[in-house]
């Protein structure tokens, strides 16, 4: 498993081939990705929403994420994940997440990358300030549950 | 013994602090720890706690040279 806390922003899709190509004991052996990757709205909650500054507890972060990953890692059968999280400051259209999941079928590899990204919106230490285009400042107080419609 | 307490986010600011020593002898809790330095009786609403980077109860006591935080639900992703 690979996790990175980024402050500067990042390219998904560079991040999942980088990563598959220093994981040589991966090729061939996986039929299914699944690609998640969060990106800043430039909205919420009726707002116009023009940045963002993300917080974290740098330590216990990477440590729920690996108690994550390894949890997901003993109940399905996954070949690897990778998890790239930015800190800093956001704006819209910026990718703020991606969850990269491989494994030999597809029904793993959706289930996983769900499991991975509900568990990081209720347990690892992330907090987000919004800087809405009125130039106010709030505290997202709550992540909504992604089960829920 | 003695032990580091951190604040987290919006908790941070309202406190008005990001870390404290509390130096203690006799045994305490994590509930403890929060009524000794911000001089109230109850945590905030919703305020979670960690010792070591682990969630833990209010319940929880703390040992020499542990890190207990306090910090507002997660909102990452």
């Amino acid at each position: 498993m690979e996790i990175k806390i980024l402050q500067t922003p990042f390219d998904p899709w560079q991040e999942i081939q980088q990563f598959q190509q220093s994981s040589p004991e991966m090729a061939g052996k996986y039929g299914a990705s699944s690609i998640f990757v969060g990106t800043m709205r430039d909205f919420n909650e009726g707002d116009d929403v023009k940045g963002m500054t993300l917080e974290h507890y740098p330590g216990m972060t990477e440590k729920q994420l690996s108690k994550i990953i390894t949890e997901a890692m003993h109940k399905w059968q996954i070949l690897d994940v990778l998890v790239v999280h930015r800190v800093g400051d956001v704006f819209p259209e910026d990718p703020i997440v991606l969850v990269s999941v491989w494994s030999s079928h597809r029904g793993d590899a959706f289930d996983v990358s769900r499991y991975i990204m509900e568990a990081l919106k209720s347990k690892v230490p992330f907090w987000k300030k919004e800087i809405l285009q009125s130039e106010a400042v709030r505290w997202v107080d709550k992540n909504t549950d992604g089960y829920k419609v | 013994m003695s032990i580091k307490v951190r604040y987290f986010a919006s908790l941070k600011e309202s406190v008005g602090r990001s870390e404290d020593e509390l130096e203690f002898v006799a045994v305490i809790s994590v509930v403890d720890v929060w009524r000794q330095l911000n001089q109230a009786d109850d945590l905030p609403e919703n305020i979670l706690a960690a010792v070591n980077m682990e969630y833990v109860g209010f319940d929880c006591l703390v040992n020499d040279g542990d890190e207990v935080a306090f910090f507002p639900p997660v909102t990452g992703g």
